[in-house]
Parts: C-alpha cells; structure tokens; sequence
C-alpha cells in the first residue's frame, strides 16, 4: 500500500512531511509503512516517538467525541467551582410558600417539596461529585499501577496470591463491595475516596498487569536486567512509560465508574451526609413524589448525573481510539 | 479436558473462600462492636456486653469465622438479629424472586445486544454502526437508577401505560406480572447491552477480517452464507463469556432497581440488612451474589471449553 492508497486522504500524509527531516536518507521502506499506518507499525520507531504523540493528541482534540465530552464536562467543572456565584437562588433555603413548583421562568426546573431551586441544586451539586471521584480514581490509578508493575514484571508468588485476591474481590459488584464497606466503617467523604480507590485499584491492576507481561519479552527490559538495574528502577523508569496508554485510558473509564458508584451510594442512602446538594440523594429523596407527578424534582438532577458520565465515556471511549488503533 | 474442568472448579472454590473472607473481615470485623452498633451510642455497657454474648462476637475471630462458615457448608445461614428467625427463610424466597428479574432483562437482552453488535460490525465505519456503539456505550455508563427514573417519568407517569412498582398483585397472571417487571428489567438491561453488543461487534470484525471469511467471499458463496456460518459460529463465543460474567453484575444491578422499584429481591434484602445493621443476613445475601457469579463465570469457562473446537481437541491448551 503507498501513501496514495490511503483511504484518509490527503491529511494522513501530512506528519510524514515534517517527519522528512528526522529520518536518516535511505529509509523509505520504513517511512512508507508510516504513512500507511501512523498510530500502529510506526510504533517501531524510536525516532519518531515524540511525534506520533503529538499527531496522536491532533486527532484526539479533532475528534468530535472528544470535544462534546470535553465541554460538557467543563460545564460541569465550572459548575462545581463557580456555582454558587450564578446560580438564580440559595441551593439551601427552604422557601415553604413555593414549594412542589412546576418548571417556569422564575423557576427554570422548577421547586422542591421544601421550595429550594430544583435548578440552584443542580448546578451547585456538582461540586462534592467531582471532588470525591477524581480523587478517588486517582488513589485507584497509582496503587493499581503499583499493584499491577509488580505482579507482571517479579510474576510468581506475588502474582499469583494479588492475582486470587483480585479475583475474589472482583467476583462483587463495585457497588456492592463499596457499600459492604461504606456500611461497615460509616460513610465519610475519606472512607468513599479509599473504598473506591482500593477496588478500582484492583481492576487497574489487572489492566496493567496484562500490559506488562507484553512488555516483559522486549529487549530493552532484557538490557536493563543486564544492566543490573533495581527492581523498582525497572519498573517504574524502564516499563511505566511504555505502559501509560492502557493506564490513560483506565482512568477515564474508571472516572466515569467512579461517579457512577459515588452516585449510585447516594441514592441507596450510603454516600455522604453533607447539607450541600448533592444529585444522587436528591433523586432518593424526591423519586417518592413521582407518582404525584412532580417529576421535574428527580428528572433534573438524574439527567445531570447522565449527562457527566456520559461525557466522561465519550472523552475516554475517544482516547482509547487514539490510542489503540 | 476433565483435569481443566477440575482445575477452574478447583480455582473457584479457592476464590470462594477468599471471597467469604472479604465479606467476613468487612462484616465482622471492621463493625468493631457488634452490640454497640445494634443498640446505639446510649445503651449501657452492661447491656451492650449482655448483647455480643447472646450474639457470640466475644469470641475470637477464627472461632467466629469457623461457625459462621460451617453453619453455610451445613445449610445454616445464621440467625438474622432484626427479624430473630434464620436468615435462609428470607434469603432464599428474594433470591429466586431477583433470578426471575435478572431471568426476564436477560431474555430482553442477550438476542437484541447481539444482533446490535453484529449489525454494527456488518457496517462499520458507518452511521449504523457510530450509532449503535455511541448509544450502547452511553447507556451501559449510566446509572440504573437514572435511566430508571427517566423511565418512570417518561412511562409511567407521563404516558401511564405501564405501572410504577415491580410488584403484581399476588396471584395476577403471567402476563401481568410481566408487564410489572418490565420497567425494572430495562435499566438492567441498558447496561448490559453496551458490553454484550461491544463484545459481539468485535468478533464478528476479527472473524470478518479472517482469511476464511475471505476465501469464502472469493469463492463466492453468497455473503448471508458466509455471515451465517463462517462469521458468526466464531464470533459469538467470546459473547457467552460476556454474557455469563455479566449475570453476576445483573445480580449486583438489581440492588439499585429494587430499590427504586420496591421489589422485595435480594438487593433489597442486603440494602434494609445494611440499613439495619443485620450483619448475619447481609453478609448471607453479598456471599450468594458473590456465589451466583462464581457459577456463572465457571459455567461460561466450562462451557466456552466444550464450544470451542481449538481448545476441546487440546491443541490451545
């Protein structure tokens, strides 16, 4: 296949031009196959690999996916930090004489069966949701891509015993596991960081686990074992960042859980006990005045948690189509 | 193939026990004092020590744990300390009320999510197939208790076609209670299409993208013959294990559809267990969630085994 044939177009040949410089003379085999196939084959080429990076984030913020994802979830980002400065009403007080009211201008998504803002809480709520879920992806990430370096790369005993504990633990719903603790300890906003945190740790493990044992057979490994390097020099310096795409991708998906499961605990009345707002909770509480046809008090709030994690899936489902091509 | 069917069985016990484990150290452990928690911050001491005697949580953990899980292998699931009768006479009446749940979302969605996976495959790269992936994919990522809201508003309450609760009247016929399990099933279902079709949609490219597919294109048996028997046989047994794996989540799902449905199953069993602090019928109802999945992701190995050619003559092996 020549660089004519590819059915990109034009645009797919556009970084081999500047790529022209960085090639020795006398390779155009090799660079062939890079036009071809930019993100894949060309990952065999060590002097190109900053600029398939670059090509790589091009295509992602060129993605249409990326960027309804990414705006969404700015909204909501602005939300959480700003909120309280714009929104129309208090998300707190009570106000008894406007209570159970339908969506209208004053009260664009309507009224609780308190009288607070059904529009306030929602934009205000934002805020607990994206502070506890990145904090606990984020916990989940690094002790997972611990955990998940050691099995793959010392294998053995250690893999082995990680290997059933993960098993175990991963034959429970998140959720579940989640609660069992949550109801076990008492909710706090730490105890739902660390419970979350310890079980996406666990499934990130093995993601990466499953991407070191493909590194684990390459040569430079072999030339750092050669080297005489220390087992976390390794690991860390040597494999970490041949590994850090499967790890991107898992986090975002593991956000999108998060919030998911951080959600979910609120409506089933384990998550966070807070006077802020706080969606989950605000659908626990008002999905009783449904059947009375107050609908706009729980719909809101419910399409506000939708529409968070679905943007975060849309941002990490277009990452990993950059990446793994 | 009968020493790989020993050695998953094997496998599965192992994690069986390290999952009951978990559940206990959680259960049992982390609670720090049992009567405490049962009578609140205000009981007196006395009554409070009085309480874990009668509940036998003064002893040492290995005792404990040692009763509590050969009371399980004898078919004694301990004593619930909100309801003072055995747990198994609530557990297992919710139980097989959840499996008809999860039974009914599962005849929904195993034959469309397959057929939305190998639609999209069939047209890939086009509308169709940017459609249905998009779609799957936000709706598996959605909580079930906001699809399901969404859904009663819509349903429900709006259009007053279908009924707010999961429960029919006692002794309604089939048909009834099916229209009443409709609702819940849904959200269950939202979820697991996106897995299912993700995964059907994928081998049936990588079964596309085969040499066997092109020889019998090149040769030229008509295409819905080639779909019908090179494609499919050997793209949809990744599916059985997806499917099989995803009942234990569907299992786990139901706690939030009880919940908003009021269904008596068990996740509304392990949720008023948790509310109460009935540590004995709450770790009972989280071991049989667990042990559902177990058998079924046993089953799915088992039977992707005995599907798949490559690996029944010993030659992946």
């Amino acid at each position: 296949m020549t660089a004519g044939d590819d059915p990109r177009g034009p645009l797919a040949g556009a970084p081999g031009i500047s790529l022209d410089a960085a090639l020795p003379p006398g390779e155009p085999a090799v660079f062939e196959t890079f036009l071809a196939d930019p993100g894949g084959a060309a990952g065999a080429l060590e002097v190109s690999m900053g600029r398939i990076r670059r090509e790589q984030v091009r295509r992602l913020v060129g993605s249409k996916t990326f960027l309804v994802g990414s705006v969404i979830v700015l909204w909501w980002v602005v939300c959480a930090i700003f909120g309280t400065l714009f929104v129309p009403y208090s998300a707190t007080t009570p106000d008894i004489l406007s209570t159970n009211l339908a969506p209208s201008a004053a009260h664009w998504f309507g009224t609780n069966n308190v009288g607070e803002d059904v529009f306030s809480r929602v934009i205000v709520g934002a805020r607990d949701i994206l502070e506890i879920a990145p904090l606990a992806t984020l916990l989940g990430t690094v002790l997972g891509t611990t955990i998940g370096l050691a099995q793959g790369y010392l294998r053995g005993a250690v893999d082995m015993i990680v290997g059933r504990i993960v098993d175990a633990a991963l034959a429970l719903p998140i959720v579940i596991v989640a609660f069992i603790f949550v109801v076990a300890i008492g909710p706090s906003t730490l105890t739902l960081i660390v419970v979350i945190g310890f079980v996406f740790a666990l499934i990130i493990a093995r993601t990466v686990r499953t991407a070191v044992l493909q590194e684990r057979e390459l040569d430079y490994l072999a030339a750092a074992r050669l080297r005489d390097e220390s087992v976390p020099h390794v690991m860390f310096v040597e494999i970490l960042p041949n590994v850090l795409g499967p790890i991107l991708v898992e986090f975002t998906v593991r956000l999108g859980y998060a919030i998911f499961t951080i959600a979910t605990l609120s409506f089933l009345g384990f998550g966070l006990q807070l006077p802020t707002p706080d969606w989950g909770a605000d659908v626990a509480t008002n999905y009783g005045y449904l059947s009375a046809g107050y609908w706009w008090e729980t719909l809101f709030p419910a399409l506000a948690i939708a529409s968070l994690v679905i943007a975060i899936n849309l941002i990490g489902d277009s990452i990993e189509a950059v990446l793994i091509q | 193939m009968s020493q790989y069917v020993l050695k998953r069985v094997g496998l599965a016990l192992l994690t069986l026990v390290l999952l009951s484990l978990i559940i206990f150290f959680a259960g049992q452990v982390l609670p720090g004092n049992a009567g405490r928690a049962i009578l609140g911050p205000f009981a007196s001491q006395q009554s409070v020590v009085a309480l874990d005697h009668k509940l036998g949580v003064d002893r040492p953990l290995v005792v404990q744990y040692w009763s509590w899980v050969s009371g399980i292998v004898r078919g004694n699931l301990g004593t619930s300390y909100q309801f003072q009768s055995p747990v198994s006479s609530f557990l297992f009446p919710a139980l097989g009320r959840s499996l008809k749940l999860a039974a009914f979302a599962f005849v929904i969605v195993v034959p469309t999510s397959i057929l939305g996976g190998v639609v999209a495959a069939l047209n890939r790269g086009r509308v169709v197939d940017r459609v249905i992936s998009t779609t799957s994919l936000s709706l598996s990522t959605v909580p079930e208790f906001v699809s399901g809201v969404a859904l009663i508003v819509v349903f429900a309450i709006g259009l007053k076609v279908l009924p707010v609760t999961a429960n029919a009247p006692p002794g309604s016929p089939l048909l009834t209670q099916v229209r009443y399990l409709i609702l819940p099933a849904v959200p269950l279902v939202f979820i697991l299409f996106g897995y299912i079709a993700r995964m059907a949609r994928a081998g049936t490219i990588e079964a596309l993208d085969s040499d066997y597919v092109r020889t019998a294109m090149l040769k030229g048996l008509p295409r819905w013959l080639v779909i019908r028997r090179h494609v499919l046989r050997n793209s949809l047994l990744p599916t059985i294990t997806v499917i099989a794996t995803q009942t234990g989540y569907l299992i786990g799902g139901l706690v939030v559809v009880e919940a908003l449905f009021t269904y008596p199953g068990i996740g509304s069993l392990i949720l008023t267990a948790a509310k109460d602090k009935d540590f004995p019928m709450l770790e009972a109802g989280v071991l049989f969630i667990g042990i559902v999945y177990l058998t079924a992701t046993l089953i799915a190995d088992i039977l992707y085994t005995v599907l798949n050619p490559r690996i029944r003559l010993g030659k992946a092996e």
